[in-house]
């Protein structure tokens, strides 16, 4: 499935450029971490790799995607995830059941991947009426229960206590250690080191730089990047 | 005025009276009117579904279109559904002209247009929320489709209540394809109109506290579910 390229991509909605040419590699390995400050365009670029965008522009290419449908072998959780209306269990089958699965397999898979991300006892619960932490478990779940060559995450910890951030961060390890490419989004510079390998800088709809983690945050190769780090820092 | 006063008191005997003729008006409506939702029902809410997921030519023409229908007036329902059904009309040789299945007919004409629309713009907004996580999913849109009548479920089951709530009132259509026979076609507002005017108040009034009583046992009916299943569901 993987490396992912991206080719001058460019999205524009309205008439406004939001994605302006950007071009990038993504390895299959290393987490990436996409930053950049609001607005900059790092949702919609996450949804013209997913594919769930048209680019008006360029091109994404799934370069060991070999035939079969790379659709099918990725996952993301958005930014704000939508529980269906039915119980929690029944969310993650939903998914399973669009993959094909048997019913049997469904179950099974389901309610494993609940125990995992700790909301075992939840199963059974309306989705929408669980927390906003549970509800973030449980699109994770749902998402990674797909058994996915690439997760996307949109900001997986935005309005989560630190606790609720720790196990998710957890997860997502977990999940990158059993072999699934991560690529995701945060405005939480903490997370981003803790959990990236390396960082794909977004400002106004434009990479301005792709650089290993460590060195993102020593030494900035852009002076977007430089003031976007110092301005954030706390 | 003491007029009204007897005719109310005389309309509460038959009523209390559990008076058979009355009865078996009521039951005849309750009879044509729900045959005519489940069926309009069954044509109207796949309808309202693939029009509110669908991109085809044509569609905001149909939308108005469907809006407009929504305001057909029953007797011209009638006539229209009379000349289909008269004996040289297309469906002529069926010979279901005067008989409650008419009536059912012209009353699915009537409620199609109500159910498709109304369910149209639930579905559709719905669909805005899910649209990209039911992609990303892997949905069809067929399959889209069916996910999202299954999460509107409880404001669709309003929107069938309402459509219930139009048949079971109207008399144009009914009174036209059905002609009122006594025992046979005879419903709750076609009796209404006669006993009026043929000045049998009791009976006239008796039949239109039970059709007053049913609307608004339905339309408390609809409160609730969407109250509970709003609490239940979120
Ligand atoms: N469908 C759309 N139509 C029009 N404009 C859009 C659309 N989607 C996004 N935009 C605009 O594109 C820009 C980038 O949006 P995007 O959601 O990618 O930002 P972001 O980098 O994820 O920001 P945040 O950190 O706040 O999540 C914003 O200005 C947004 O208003
Ligand atoms: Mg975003």
């Amino acid at each position: 499935m993987l490396p992912l390229e991206l080719h001058n991509l460019r999205f524009s909605a309205g008439g406004h450029p939001i994605i302006r040419g950007i071009s990038a590699r993504l390895e299959a390995g290393p987490r990436s971490i996409i930053l950049g400050p609001n607005g900059a365009g790092k949702s919609v670029l996450m949804r013209l790799c997913h594919g769930l965008l048209v680019p008006s522009g360029g091109e994404v290419i799934w370069h060991g995607a070999k035939g079969g449908d790379p659709r099918r072998r990725q996952a993301m959780v958005f930014q704000r995830p939508v529980m269906l209306r039915r119980s929690a269990l029944a969310n993650v089958i939903y998914g399973l059941k669009l993959a094909g699965k048997s019913p049997r397999e469904c179950e099974l898979r389901a309610q494993d991947v609940l125990e995992v991300v700790g909301l075992a006892q939840q199963a059974s619960r309306p989705a929408r009426v669980l927390s906003g932490g549970e509800q973030q478990r449980l699109a994770l779940a749902r998402a990674w229960a797909l058994g996915p060559d690439v997760l996307f995450l949109d900001e997986p910890t935005a309005n989560l206590d630190p606790a609720a951030t720790q196990e998710i961060e957890s997860l997502i390890n977990m999940i990158h250690a059993a072999g699934t490419k991560i690529v995701m989004t945060t405005h939480n510079l903490g997370q981003a080191r803790r959990l990236g390998d390396e960082v794909l800088f977004i400002d106004r709809g434009l990479l301005k730089e792709q650089t290993p983690i460590e060195r993102f945050f020593s030494k900035p190769a852009s002076s977007e990047a430089e003031t976007f780090i110092r301005g954030e820092l706390p | 005025m003491s007029g009204l006063g007897e005719a109310f008191a005389a309309a509460w005997a038959l009523i209390a009276g559990v008076e058979p003729g009355l009865v078996s008006i009521v039951l005849l409506s309750l009879q044509v009117s729900l045959s005519a939702v489940l069926i309009a029902s069954a044509i109207a809410l796949p309808l309202g579904a693939a029009i509110a997921v669908g991109r085809f030519p044509g569609r905001q023409l149909l939308i108005v279109l469907l809006n407009a229908l929504m305001g057909l007036p029953p007797v011209v329902v009638g006539l229209l559904v009379y000349l289909l059904l008269s004996r040289a009309g297309p469906l002529g040789s069926l010979g279901i002209l005067f008989t409650p299945s008419a009536m059912v007919v012209a009353q699915t004409v009537l409620v199609v247009p109500i159910i498709a629309a109304l369910s149209r713009q639930v579905i559709e907004d719905a669909w805005r929320e899910y649209d990209e996580q039911l992609r990303s999913l892997g949905a069809s849109r067929p399959s889209a489709a069916l996910t999202l009548i299954w999460d509107t479920r409880f404001s669709l089951v309003t929107i069938v209540l309402a459509g219930f709530g139009r048949a079971a009132a109207e008399v144009g259509a009914v009174m036209i394809v059905g002609g009122n026979i006594d025992g046979v076609t005879r419903v709750m507002t076609t009796a209404i109109a006669l006993e009026t005017s043929k000045g049998d108040l009791p009976l006239a009034l008796g039949l239109g506290l039970v059709l007053l009583a049913l609307v608004l046992l339905l339309n408390a009916l609809a409160a609730l579910i969407r109250e509970l299943a709003t609490r239940r569901y979120g």
